[in-house]
């Protein structure tokens, strides 16, 4: 189980292929990798600026770890989240979710990009032509997140 | 006996940006004994300190951890108030 946070870029296909490497009892690999988009709210963006908490953002990243090894059956777990300068295409995040069957990796992923968007301390600022401004929180994210409480 | 409490608070994002400060060391009175006092005695400040009366959905964290308002504080503590988070 491991957590990164950074403003280095990821490469998807060495990080998957590392976390599964040499262990012959992972039968699933799920990954997530969210990116920045050229779009938010109706206005362009040219770039965005993540900034967070740096010690809190690294513990409630391990904590939303944990708890999902303790809901799934689940090998290993890579979070990686990006800080700083990002601009569109760039990607931002990566959840790999390692396990003996798909059901318990899919699960897992999707609960922890649920919980790493409505707990983990990172906020988004982005640029468009109107100028800069803070991301409001969605509603939606929020409802995500509440269906996993049953 | 005149016992200081010192706190380390932070301050995140819009709000950091609102208040011109990310961070300071507080010493604050003994009757402060959570984050609604905490609060209330920043507020006071008046100004830009009245954002952290009125915005709406104001996060807290006592030592790295999401705290509420009837969080208890001690020395040294490290505190932190932000804007519901956006990541991912």
């Amino acid at each position: 189980m491991a957590v990164r946070v950074q403003e280095a870029d990821f490469d998807v296909g060495a990080e998957l292929a590392a976390l599964r490497q040499g262990d012959p009892r992972i039968g699933a690999l799920a990954s997530f990798v969210g990116l920045v988009r050229d779009v938010s709210d109706g206005a362009g963006v040219s770039e965005m600026t993540l900034e967070h908490y740096p010690g809190m953002t690294e513990k409630a990243l391990a904590e939303i770890v944990d708890e999902a090894s303790r809901r799934w059956m689940l090998i290993d777990v890579l979070v990686i989240h990006r800080v700083g300068r990002l601009l569109p295409t760039d990607q931002i995040v990566l959840v790999a979710v390692a396990g003996a069957h798909r059901g318990d990796v899919f699960a897992a992923c999707e609960f922890i990009m649920d919980y790493l968007k409505t707990r983990a301390p990172f906020w988004k600022r982005e640029v468009t032509a109107a100028g800069a401004r803070w991301v409001d929180a969605r509603e939606s994210d929020e409802v995500a997140r509440e269906r996993w409480q049953i | 006996m005149n016992e200081v409490t010192m706190l380390k608070v932070l301050y995140f994002a819009s709000l950091r940006e609102r208040l011109g400060r990310s961070s300071e060391e507080l010493a604050l009175p003994a009757e402060v004994a959570d984050i609604a006092g905490l609060r209330d005695f920043l507020v006071a400040r008046g100004g830009p300190w009245e954002n952290l009366a009125t915005l709406r959905n104001l996060r807290f964290a006592v030592n790295q951890e999401m705290a509420r308002l009837d969080s208890p504080l001690r020395a040294g503590d490290e505190v932190a108030f932000f804007p519901p988070v956006t990541g991912g």
